[in-house]
């Protein structure tokens, strides 16, 4: 790791206030994703904000017909929440599929979207319900935010404070891991709230989370896997590496799909 | 058998301080002083160093000392070496390149070493290194060992024109050629062994200590042979006569092999030690030990097994290329020779077989042994070639091995080894059965009702342990004996201490030595300590690694307690006042024959610590007795493993449903230990077939650098074992024991391949078959079931 | 260097750490417990696992200065010293769960995690669900399962609550 400076601000306030006064300076949250990068030296922030003992970041609450969840909230208590077991239990189901136990206590959804890696699980789930990203000076919507591989609409000094999800009606969510990393080689998330129907991919694209609106047109006219039947989508624009052809990663969105859509509909 | 005796699953002595978190490995050792090294490594695979300017770092805070490989060539010690000459066909010996533990002029692999810098902390170590501007001029690298000897491709030593280090060959061409040419079926396979990196879980470590006063170096290290380590750093490297030179392993974290070499980063330490008059401390991050442990495994082979008409073997012709690395590791030149190419008879009469292994330098870190060491890669070739025969044949695989099986013993294989003693045919039925292999048709119709493709696969190994007698080994080439060393120290109470050269790093033997000394003598297991790893405390040994602790260091262990016996009954026939030839010795007491005269062990033992009642100038005080052994042959462990697997054919995935291991390991010490062991080697073989891909990119970046890219073995890629064994004797020590230390691994690679081709209905799919591979294998075939 | 103060086996502890010290390093490097281990450098292999304020985190991918106030368990603490061992060490000796040791401290406290969140009747997919980020290069984990699933059933009876939880 390169020499940093460690703050703890106590208020969103003061947070705000540590990253404007240095551009360099990044957010801390569960650190899963940024410590183990400064310990390979491939990121060196002169500043490290801590979020942890900043009020109000954290929990789990139903508004009416949406799902907040703080940013700061842990993975583990996303995937041991009743609340959230009651409203969206593909999400609970999501976060329990996050790294393994101790990576769970630590990272949190804020840390996790901010970052928006390709194989991220999270990311699918907000596009996949049309979530919210609210931060302390806006709304963003999830089709808006994600823009691209570790990219997000996040401005300097900006911080996420809350994701809100809206309830669906069914929704299911089906990883296939990465066998090293168990990041998701893909992951597809579908979900339907009356006749809003999304279906967001991780994993596969070489731009990061996307829909994949042919599969969501078909669908609309009924909401069952054997609409997905024989429906692929192109190779092209897919990520190929070691531990998959663009081929085989497209192949395997219309397999998730497929077995997402059965899942939520309880088969 | 008894409680504690040789057969009991005694539970491990050494237990106690690892699960409270007391172990003592290399790093959690410190001395005052202590300083931490950082090793400034090439980023390049093959590259001229063209300047090195550290003025930049030399004044930054902590820092101790910042060396080049140029300075330390100055000191003019001598070169890391490959302890196994291996000679051509023509007779010429292989081309050892140089191999300086810091490079200077060019280095060979992307992790080669290139200069150190020392400082207070690791940290301070780091900040100085990044400013160290070291200039090379990339030179174009060669990775694939089957275009390292093309014309054309980069060389990467002087020594050793198209990158050959030898062309070597077993058996008889002519012979082996002539019965293809009368052969009614022949089956020919193509096939990589893919290169694994080994991820012991302790990364390796050194700690080197100098004392002006004595002039003598200490080295703390993470090996699996620190005598060894002792004898290559001091005859070799000249660093310090050995009696100047300590080297100490403490509590191992695994080693598999890895641990067994002796590697830049101690002597480098060693020299910097000395140097700085400072303790110096290096400890590998992970990332480090994925570009310098020697990697395992990695040839590329050609195949033909030939049958009469009525299934019997007649012939096997194999052709190999190995990958060496950028430079011959310690002992990487025996790996693809003899411990490969003496084991392609597998458990079969073979009449006639001939090998070629050609050995090539390459832009890579360098091979080595890696539990199995060759004899995975032959029974991988073996058990590939026997199934595959068995499928164009038309005959079952069990029947096929049965058909094929050496019966009678002992049997001289066309590939030099002699197998002493077997069962074959008795562990593939006990597997059989255990597997329910009667049971698989019906349970593939099921996978198949789920959509899923479902493969059974065998593999009837045999490997060869306990390398041994040493003037044969000799007479192939190796530079040290492979016999073992022993002491038993009895002490005045009775307690006892046993010096063994053997090292553990896992095995369990302060627990399996113990039980073996305890029974013998009479005396509880407490009673009996079991000293290892330190060359100060042992007496000189070979270490451990090749399953040889149990056949080749307890052996030793019984004749030094044959000595001690001896000459304890000399003892107690005084103490008791009775001839010598009527004591007699059981259960820890020795007693006068046909009387109730009788003397406990304990007082013996005194009585030959205080010596007042037996004549001095015939007996000699005290009670210690050492042994040095050395086997009569090596040992032939064998069995057969049966994995089951089940398919996904929609994403490719391979999951192994089902596994069961029968082996033979002759006698048994501990079965819980020994069970350990097949479950541990079995999950590393699985690891290879299915998990484990070493990628190299053709600039010689290693791609699978860390575990986020190298998928290691986990608890839910594994199945249940089921674990049994068959007892033949190994008849060339006296305990019996053959070895069991890497059974698994040598079986599961040809097991699960077996299992997946079966399933997936083609032979043309390489190891680890990921789920990526499977689909595309699937793609190429079309055997699909009925769709989910 | 800053001062952080903390509990760590039940014991109050200050210490001056430079920013960039990690947990593991407090503790090994500073405190001079050696029993957590590092196994990589991607918060993968779970030598290091402690319990921070009563859950499992990997110790190397934590910011000593994140844990003012905060009470840390090692493998050291988990029985007191000369007490009779946790369950879960016992069972890991009597299911020979262990070989070299050097994953086992972390496997033991990820294990003692375990049965905090899932219960004492843990099943074998279960298990080696939860095992994802602890790495065993020895087992094959065959034996660790068996030792989790006693151990579990075994802390049932409480033998020994674990001391400075
Ligand atoms: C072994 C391991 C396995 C993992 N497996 C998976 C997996 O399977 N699936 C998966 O999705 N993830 C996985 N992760 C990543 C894990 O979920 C991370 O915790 C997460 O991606 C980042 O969250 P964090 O809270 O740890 O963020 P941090 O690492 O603290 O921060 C990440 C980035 O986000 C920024 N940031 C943090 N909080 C905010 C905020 N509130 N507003 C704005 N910016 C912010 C930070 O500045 C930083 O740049 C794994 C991690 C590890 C170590
Ligand atoms: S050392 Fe912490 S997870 Fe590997
Ligand atoms: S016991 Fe050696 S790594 Fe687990």
């Amino acid at each position: 790791m390169y020499a940093f400076t460690f703050h703890r601000p106590q208020t969103l306030r003061q947070a705000v206030g540590l990253l404007a006064k240095n551009e360099e300076a990044k957010l801390l949250a569960g650190g899963h994703t940024l410590l183990p990068t400064m310990k390979l030296r491939l990121a060196g922030p002169p500043q490290l904000v801590d979020l942890s003992l900043v009020d109000g970041l954290s929990g789990i609450e139903l508004r009416g017909r949406s799902l907040s969840i703080g940013a700061m909230t842990r993975h583990n208590d996303v995937n041991t929440s009743p609340v959230v077991h009651e409203a969206i239990p593909a999400l609970a189901k999501l976060a329990g599929l996050i790294g393994d136990p101790a990576v769970r206590h630590m990272g949190t959804i804020g840390g996790s979207i901010a970052n928006n890696d390709p194989n991220a699980d999270y990311p699918a789930a907000c596009l996949g319900l049309g979530a919210t990203i609210i931060t302390n000076k806006r709304r963003i919507k999830a089709d808006d935010f994600f823009t691209g591989m570790f990219s997000t609409a996040l401005e300097p000094a900006e911080i996420i404070t809350k994701v809100s999800f809206p309830i669906p009606k069914k929704a299911a969510y089906q990883k296939f891991k990465n066998q090293a990393s168990r990041f998701a080689l893909v992951g597809v998330f579908v979900s339907k709230r009356g006749s809003d129907i999304r279906l967001a991919v991780t994993g596969a694209g070489a731009n990061g989370v996307f829909r994949v609106p042919s599969f969501e047109e078909a669908l609309k006219t009924r909401f069952s896997p054997k609409s997905l039947e024989g429906m692929s989508i192109p190779a092209d624009g897919m990520n190929s590496d070691i531990h998959g052809s663009a081929e085989y990663r497209a192949h395997l969105v219309g397999v998730l799909a497929r077995r997402a859509v059965a899942e939520a509909i309880g088969k | 058998m008894s409680a504690i005796g040789i057969g009991a699953a005694v539970r491990r002595k050494e237990d106690q301080r690892f699960i409270t978190g007391r172990g003592h490995y290399t790093d959690d050792i410190n001395r005052p002083g202590q300083a931490a090294i950082y090793f400034i490594r090439s980023p390049h695979a093959h590259a001229r160093i063209k300047t090195i300017n550290k003025s930049a770092a030399a004044g930054m805070p902590g820092v101790a000392g910042i060396f080049t490989g140029t300075e330390f060539a100055q000191d003019k010690l001598g070169n890391l070496i490959c302890g196994w000459t291996v000679l051509s066909k023509d007779g010429s010996p292989m081309k050892m390149a140089p191999h300086a533990a810091l490079a200077a002029g060019k280095a060979n692999h992307v992790g080669d070493a290139v200069a150190v810098v020392i400082a207070d902390t690791l940290a301070q170590a780091k900040d100085a290194a990044e400013k160290v501007k070291v200039e090379y001029e990339v030179l174009a690298a060669v990775v694939d060992p089957a275009k390292a000897a093309a014309n054309g491709a980069p060389l990467i030593h002087e020594v050793a024109p198209n990158n050959t280090i030898y062309n070597w060959h077993l058996g008889d061409p002519a012979a082996t050629d002539a019965a293809f040419r009368n052969a009614s079926h022949v089956t020919a396979l193509e096939f990589v062994n893919n290169r694994l990196v080994p991820n012991a879980m302790e990364p390796r470590a050194a700690l080197a200590e100098y004392d002006a006063a004595s002039g003598s170096l200490t080295l703390w290290n993470a090996s699996q042979n620190p005598h060894v380590a002792r004898l290559v750093i001091s005859a070799f490297v000249g660093m310090a006569p050995e009696n100047k030179l300590r080297v100490v392993a403490p509590d191992v974290g695994g080693g598999f092999g890895s641990k067994i070499f002796i590697y830049p980063e101690e002597v480098v330490c060693l020299w910097a030690a000395r140097k700085l008059n400072r303790p110096v401390k290096w400890t590998a991050e992970r990332s480090e030990s994925f570009i310098t442990d020697a990697h395992g495994r990695d040839h590329v082979t050609k195949a033909q097994m030939a049958f009469d008409g009525e299934g019997k073997i007649v012939g096997l012709k194999v052709h190999t290329i190995a990958n060496l690395g950028a430079y011959m590791s310690t002992f990487s030149s025996a790996v693809p020779t003899f411990l490969y190419a003496t084991l392609l008879s597998g458990q079969y009469e073979i009449p006639h077989i001939y090998c070629e292994v050609d050995a090539v330098y390459t832009n890579t870190v360098p091979v080595d042994a890696y539990r199995g060491a060759g004899r995975p890669e032959a029974a991988y070739v073996v058990e590939r070639l026997v199934e595959v025969s068995a499928r164009e044949l038309g005959i079952d695989p069990a029947v096929l091995r049965e058909k094929n099986f050496v019966k009678k013993f002992p049997y001289q294989t066309s590939v030099a080894s002699l197998y002493d003693a077997g069962d074959f045919n008795a562990s593939l039925q006990k597997a059989l059965q255990i597997h329910d292999y009667k049971g698989f048709a019906k349970r593939r119709r099921e996978s198949e009702r789920n959509g899923k493709l479902r493969g059974i696969g065998f593999a009837s190994y045999i490997e060869a342990c306990g390398v041994a007698p040493s003037s044969l080994v000799g007479q192939l080439g190796a530079g040290v004996g492979l016999w073992e060393s022993a002491e038993v120290r009895v002490n005045p109470t009775g307690s006892v201490e046993v010096l063994t050269g053997c090292h553990a790093h896992g095995q369990g033997h302060e627990t399996t030595f113990a039980q073996l000394v305890a029974d013998r003598l009479g005396i509880a297991i407490d009673q009996v300590n079991v000293l290892h790893g330190d060359t100060d405390i042992v007496q000189f040994g070979m270490g451990t690694y090749g399953s040889r602790s149990g056949a080749v260091g307890m052996s030793a262990i019984v004749k030094a307690l044959d000595k001690v016996e001896a000459k304890a009954k000399k003892i107690a026939a005084h103490l008791l006042e009775a001839a010598e030839a009527d004591i007699v010795f059981k259960d820890g007491k020795f007693t006068v024959a046909g009387t109730d005269k009788s003397a406990a062990w304990g007082e013996v033992a005194l009585g030959a610590y205080v010596a007042h009642k037996f004549p001095t100038s015939e007996i000699e005080p005290g009670l210690k007795e050492s042994s040095f052994y050395d086997p009569t042959n090596f040992t032939f462990p064998a069995g057969c493993h049966i994995c089951e697997v089940e398919v996904d054919p929609d994403t490719g995935e391979a999951a192994v449903v089902g596994w069961t291991a029968v082996d033979d390991f002759g006698t048994v010490v501990n079965p819980m230990i020994v069970e350990g062991q097949v479950h541990g080697g079995v999950a590393q073989g699985v690891g290879q077939a299915l998990l484990e891909h070493t990628v190299y990119d053709d600039k010689g970046q290693l791609i699978t650098g860390s575990y986020m890219d190298y998928a290691m073995p986990r608890a839910d890629n594994l199945p249940d074992f089921k674990v049994d064994m068959t007892v033949t004797r190994c008849p060339s020590n006296p305990l019996g024991i053959k070895g069991c230390g890497e059974a698994g691994a040598i079986a599961a690679p040809a097991a699960v391949m077996n299992a997946v081709t079966d399933a997936l209905g083609t032979e043309a799919i390489d190891m680890p078959a990921t789920p990526a591979s499977v689909w595309a294998a699937l793609q190429r075939t079309n055997k699909l079931p009925r769709a989910a | 260097m800053a001062a952080v103060s903390l509990t760590v086996n039940g014991k109050p502890v200050t210490a001056d750490v430079d920013s960039r010290t990690l947990l593991v390093q407090l503790l090994r490097e500073q405190l001079r417990l050696t029993g957590t281990h590092v196994g990589c450098d991607t918060s993968q292999c779970g030598a290091c696992v402690v319990h921070v304020n009563g859950r499992a985190v990997k110790s190397c991918t934590i910011l000593a200065l994140q844990l003012e106030g905060a009470n840390v368990l090692t493998i050291e603490g988990l029985a007191p010293a000369d007490g009779p061992l946790h369950p879960m060490q016992e069972a890991f000796r009597e299911n020979h769960g262990l070989q070299c040791g050097y994953c086992t401290p972390g496997m033991i406290m990820t294990a003692v995690d375990m049965v905090r969140r899932k219960g004492h009747d843990l099943d074998d997919h279960t298990i080696r669900e939860e095992l994802e980020g602890n790495i065993c290069r020895c087992t094959g984990y065959h034996n660790i399962v068996k030792a989790i699933a006693a151990g579990a059933r075994a802390m049932r009876h409480g033998a020994t609550a674990a001391a400075a939880e």
